[in-house]
């Protein structure tokens, strides 16, 4: 057991950013838009937080101005996946190109520099309980954020009248449209909540993980979190467990290598993308008709009052 | 008859093109270069130390004009990249990591005129040469020091890939550590990437956690320097001074001098004395060192450090001279042989002291 303690703590630590950008997909694609650009998003978060905070020496402005930029980058793709019902994939993944290439060549002067960023802050009392405190209890801030957030977001999404609607729209938004309130408006601030929140596990890599910026630094996390967002079927709660696994994986083949082992490293690196395709077997078969249980139903479909589509 | 004829004035034009192997000196307003670069200048690691090589040069030679294209892959896309600098007019270009070697003849064998330096390659042409680093040289000596600051004998080494020249670096560094203190052990840790620095950081506490005391890296970002000093372990950083990362941490990194490789090959095709050969030059040229020692050293292992560095200056000695054994204890260079260059070069075993896995 004792062994298990610091690669349970490096799961949650590590999972966190991919935690943050699978529930801003989870809320985003609940409302029916698919926005794959996840990675580009993170990366500009990453940026944005690190330069911000590197500026004004707050990180938590930092953060701030992560979520402000990766909102404003899904605003684009909002507007054409909404407004204009160009095809989401396309535009998704144009954020992501975008993304990754803006933040490369905006940070290019932050190479080399490190901020103070954010600090671990064990929690009093909590922390002391054996195992549980350690591997929970003894990261920065933005960890805790995101364990009440997965919370908050479950309960919001299936106990909560907003979040009824918000499940409305991605299933039927003919329906909310019939309530009277606007799809489209819905829509939109789905998809810039979500792009925020990419953007902010992205800055957590900046400012919290590690206290600096390198291009390219998030490595593919926000392509897996698309993934984990399947993979949770659509719920913050088991959003939770895709993160963490996925970062336990990651770190426990290199704990497995550290104890001299010689399990071949690049079977483990497999191990979380052999997961997920397990899991979207599993899921797929059970329903039997090719459609993911729990998928929203008009995720990717784009409404239009006038054609009632 | 005449396609015969014909046939033998194009050989013969192309072997009289390709015998043509000297080349004009070049005035510095009108050379242009080409950088091919494997990564992003933005990763503070490999390619940016080559693009301040580049900025160096640009400085020692007004009126050169070079550009560079980054985050090119290791495969036919290369050529593209070549061949688009060459119809800008380039007359040098540098490709940066091993992966190019074999687009660089193909680009060459067609563009016999125009001059091509490969780094860390070993095929060549009349218009090919190749450059690297005996960065193992530094990273012997960064060994010496780490060796001495160990209490527990344990030191973590965060491994980028398995190729040889990151194998050389553990096993050089190893040679270092043992040197001073026959008793350590060094643990390695393949990342499988050569930036990640999530996966960087996880590795140094994966490392840290298994015993180290001291970590050592082969990785492109600052990420595990940074995690040592927070875990409050020594570490030796690479590519660049990374004491920024670990004020109080850092003993020394190993570290690259692109700029003065860069103006020396310049200044050959400049003065037109440039010839293809294969350069691998160390410490002696001051191509590869150390950066500024820790105060937290004591003294006398900055001696050592001195010492072992004049030692390898002077010539009659190398970080691979025998002895040497392998994980195995058995004695894979014998007392009294060296190791050449192709051997070195190819290195894919571990010598005595680590522990880890190559994976095949």
């Amino acid at each position: 057991m004792e062994v298990l303690i610091p690669i349970l703590a490096a799961a949650v630590r590590s999972g966190t950013p991919i935690l943050y950008a699978t529930l801003g997909e989870i809320l985003t694609e609940r409302s029916g838009v698919q926005n794959l650009g996840l990675e580009g998003l993170m990366l500009m978060g990453a940026f944005m937080g690190f330069s911000v905070t590197h500026a004004t020496g707050n990180p938590w402005l930092g953060v701030v101005a992560a979520f402000v930029k990766g909102a404003a980058i899904s605003l684009v793709h909002a507007f054409l996946s909404v407004s204009i019902g160009a095809n989401q994939v396309v535009s998704g993944l144009a954020v992501a190109m975008f993304g990754t290439g803006a933040s490369a060549l905006l940070g290019r002067k932050m190479v080399g520099l490190t901020v103070t960023g954010f600090g671990k802050i064990p929690v009093p009392v909590l922390s002391g309980i054996p195992v549980i405190g350690p591997v929970f209890f003894d990261h920065d801030p933005l960890v805790y954020i995101s364990y009440g957030l997965a919370f908050f977001l479950y309960w919001f999404i299936f106990h909560t009248r907003p979040g009824l609607n918000l499940r409305a729209v991605g299933e039927s938004p003919i329906v909310v449209d019939a309530m009277g309130l606007s799809a489209a408006r819905l829509r939109y601030v789905y998809t810039l909540v979500g792009g925020g929140l990419a953007a902010v596990g992205g800055s957590y890599l900046s400012l919290a993980y590690t206290k600096m910026w390198s291009e390219g630094m998030s490595a593919g996390r926000g392509w897996i979190a698309v993934a984990l967002v399947i993979f949770a079927l659509w719920n913050p709660v088991r959003a939770i467990l895709g993160s963490y696994l996925f970062g336990g994986v990651g770190a426990m083949q290199l704990r497995i290598q550290a104890a001299g082992t010689s399990f071949p490293a690049p079977i483990l690196m497999m191990m979380p993308y052999i997961f997920t395709i397990l899991v979207l077997l599993v899921i797929s078969v059970k329903k039997g008709k090719g459609i993911l249980l729990g998928s929203p139903g008009a995720l990717g479909v784009p409404y239009s009052r006038e054609e009632r589509t | 008859m005449k396609k015969l004829i014909l046939m033998m004035l194009c050989v013969s034009m192309i072997l009289g093109a390709s015998a043509a192997s000297a080349f004009e000196p070049v005035a510095a307003k009108d050379l242009k270069i080409g950088f091919v670069y494997v990564g992003p200048v933005g990763d503070g690691g490999w390619t940016y130390m080559h693009d301040m090589g580049r900025v160096e040069m640009e400085e020692a030679f007004p009126g050169v004009e070079s550009f560079f294209v980054e985050s090119v892959a290791e495969g036919p896309d290369s050529v593209r990249v070549m061949e688009t600098f060459i119809r800008n007019g380039a007359k040098l270009v540098f490709a940066t990591s091993f992966g190019y070697m074999d687009f660089v003849q193909e680009v060459a064998a067609k563009n016999p005129d125009v001059i091509f330096m490969h780094c860390s390659g070993y095929k060549s042409a009349p218009n090919v040469g190749n450059y690297f680093g005996r960065m193992y040289q530094a990273r012997y000596l960064s060994g010496l020091v780490a060796g001495k600051m160990t209490k527990k004998n344990v030191i973590g080494f965060v491994a980028a890939n398995p190729i040889p020249e990151v194998i050389r670096a553990i096993n050089s560094f190893t040679q270092g550590a043992r040197k001073v203190n026959p008793d350590v052990k060094v643990k390695v840790v393949w990342l499988f990437s050569w930036l990640d620095p999530g996966k960087e950081k996880e590795a140094t506490l994966a490392l840290i956690d298994a015993g180290a005391d001291v970590i050592a890296m082969h990785a492109d970002s600052g990420a595990a320097p940074q995690t040592a000093e927070e875990a409050g372990v020594y570490v030796v950083g690479y590519n660049n001074d990374m004491s920024h990362y670990a004020p109080t941490m850092h003993l020394t990194s190993p570290v690259w001098d692109w700029g003065m490789a860069y103006k020396y090959f310049v200044g050959k095709v400049i003065d037109g004395t440039w010839e293809s050969s294969n350069i691998w030059w160390g410490l002696k040229e001051g191509f590869v060192g150390l950066s500024p020692i820790s105060k937290v050293v004591p003294d006398e292992v900055v001696a050592i450090v001195e010492s072992e560095k004049a030692k390898i200056i002077e010539g009659g000695w190398d970080v691979f001279y025998g002895p040497v054994r392998n994980q195995k204890g058995e004695e894979v260079v014998k007392s009294g042989e060296k190791m050449t260059d192709e051997e070195m070069l190819s290195m894919n075993w571990f010598v005595e002291g680590v522990e880890g896995e190559i994976p095949k």
